[in-house]
């Protein structure tokens, strides 16, 4: 419990980092009408910040998605982490979750309670019981490493106000504080910065990508901004067409070649 | 090129009906006109009722000035019927919760589930709460508990339907992020769902309250306790007087707890 923040960039390290932090192969995703996603094949190394773009539509979205199997994929396999995902059963899916942290467009904080009590549900990634449900009944171990959470996102002097009352990007850092609180050893972003204010959409972009790289975490995030995919990636892969249709290292693109993957009609 | 300033046609008053819809108004006007020929009272009746109620041996007469010598035992039943009105209502709202879980979409752990937690919870809020008092009294006998348990069922059935609409508008994002990370059903009901359903369950849970009260001295008419069964026992005895008395104390009992709840629901909402 009392595991200093990073401990996840460690268990990965002593789990040998054997493969790929992630492996899609041949996704497939499909609402009824024509494939959203048709045959998606990548991987992602430990310790990489890959960006995934597209234009809207594209599927960006339902990738990450079905990577976790929050949306159900159609066909094809991911494995995360060494782990088959697509073939886990609910339970054992359940527990997988916790090493895997997930930034949502919106925030999905509770907005009646408060910064410290929607970092300590993060805990449940690993705990269960009321002890986890609010800040009042928590441990002190807990608390402490809730408070900690929320000093590494800069608003340990907000831990006790409603985040119904916080700014968006705020917000967003608590969202944040309380995927640290998991303890991942992978996180998958799903354009944080998307319901920001480009200052505070930078911000938080900028705080994902420097405490991914300080405990050495795979970053994937979906972006929709060009100047976060070079800023804050080593790596980007864009989609069309419900396909992989470019992945290379970000220092080799092109920003004209990027930017046509944002204008592109789905 | 249209002319701002030109005057614009109004459109027609009422728009063409269908033959369909003119038959369905005529069949809904013949409804309301035979049942109330049918189960109203005649005006020559009424008139003769009201002229007894003001005659010198007539109720309202005798029911002035009310008779509070019994208020000592009056207050004691009135007590009772306040507690049977929490007990039942506390009681009502505890399993209530449970119930609306089981009823709401997105938390019932079965489909199956949900449509019979659904279905009970129609039935609870259906049947009305005296009849639920007259089975309680077979089942336990005369008294309060017998009230407690209508009261109980009513409430279940009324605020299991509030809390599971609550639950179901509930913003499923947190809920959605809770589930990405892991958390166990239960955990997810407590940290994202009842946080969120909190105003609306205290409003719920103030109006079950208020509607407990009222309900509560009815009850006592069917001897489920309370103050309802000196009401009926005044009224059978013809000791209008204390009966209103009755009525008045009970008045200001409902007025004292409606004013209450919607303090506290100023404060908490």
């Amino acid at each position: 419990m009392n595991a200093p923040l990073g401990a996840s960039a460690s268990r990965a390290g002593s789990a040998g980092r054997v493969g790929p932090a992630a492996s899609v192969r041949g996704l497939e995703k499909s609402y009824g009408g024509p494939r959203v996603l048709d045959g998606v094949d990548f991987d992602v190394a430990h310790g990489a910040a890959v960006a995934i773009i597209g234009a809207n539509g594209s599927g960006k979205s339902t990738l990450l998605r079905c990577m976790l199997r929050l949306t159900e994929a159609s066909g094809g396999e991911v494995a995360l982490l060494g782990s088959e995902v697509s073939r886990m059963r609910a339970a054992d899916l359940r527990r997988f979750r916790a090493r895997v942290g997930f930034v949502w467009q919106r925030h999905n904080l509770v907005p009646r309670l408060s910064a410290l009590t929607n970092v300590i549900h993060g805990v449940q990634a690993r705990m269960s019981g009321p002890r986890t449900w609010f800040q009042a009944l928590a441990p002190a171990e807990v608390r402490a490493e809730a408070m900690a959470c929320l000093a590494r996102v800069g608003l340990a002097d907000f831990a006790l106000r409603r985040v119904d009352g916080l700014s968006g990007g705020q917000s967003q850092r608590v969202a944040i504080a309380r995927m640290l609180m998991q303890r991942p050893e992978i996180v998958l972003a799903d354009e944080p910065d998307a319901s920001l204010d480009p200052q505070s959409g930078e911000e938080v972009m900028r705080l994902l990508s420097n405490l991914a790289r300080e405990s050495g975490l795979t970053l994937l995030v979906v972006s929709h901004r060009l100047e976060h995919t070079l800023a804050f990636s080593d790596r980007v892969i864009g989609l069309a067409g419900g396909r992989v249709a470019l992945d290379l290292p970000t220092r080799e693109a092109d920003a004209g070649l990027l930017r046509g993957f944002f204008d592109a009609k789905s | 090129m249209r002319n701002p300033d030109a005057v614009l046609p109004a459109p027609p008053r009422f728009q063409h009906r269908t033959i369909g819809e003119y038959v369905g108004i005529l069949v809904v006007v013949a409804l309301v006109v035979s049942s109330i020929g049918a189960t109203a009272p005649d005006l020559s009746a009424l008139g003769r009722g009201v002229q007894r109620l003001f005659a010198p041996s007539g109720l309202l007469v005798q029911m002035f000035p009310p008779d509070f010598t019994r208020i000592d035992r009056i207050a004691i039943k009135l007590l009772e019927t306040l507690q049977m009105a929490v007990a039942g209502a506390a009681l009502g709202l505890i399993f209530a919760l449970p119930f609306a879980i089981l009823a709401t979409d997105r938390l019932s752990p079965h489909p199956l589930v949900r449509i019979v937690a659904r279905a009970l919870i129609a039935f609870f809020r259906t049947v009305p709460d005296l009849v639920w008092a007259i089975f309680f009294i077979i089942v336990v006998g005369l008294g309060p508990a017998a009230g407690v348990m209508a009261i109980m069922i009513d409430k279940i059935g009324f605020a299991g339907r509030f809390f599971a609409e609550a639950m179901e508008e509930a913003d499923p994002g947190p809920q959605d992020a809770l589930r990405a990370i892991g958390a166990s059903r239960a955990g997810i009901i407590f940290s994202a769902v009842i946080p969120a359903c909190l105003p609306s369950f205290t409003a719920t849970s103030l109006f079950s309250l208020e509607k407990a009260v009222r309900g509560s001295a009815a009850l006592g008419l069917v001897g489920a306790g309370g103050i309802g069964v000196d009401l009926k026992v005044a009224f059978d005895l013809f000791n209008y007087d204390e009966a209103l008395a009755i009525i008045l104390l009970l008045l200001a009992l409902v007025i004292a707890v409606e004013q209450g709840s919607s303090w506290i629901r100023s404060k908490l909402i």
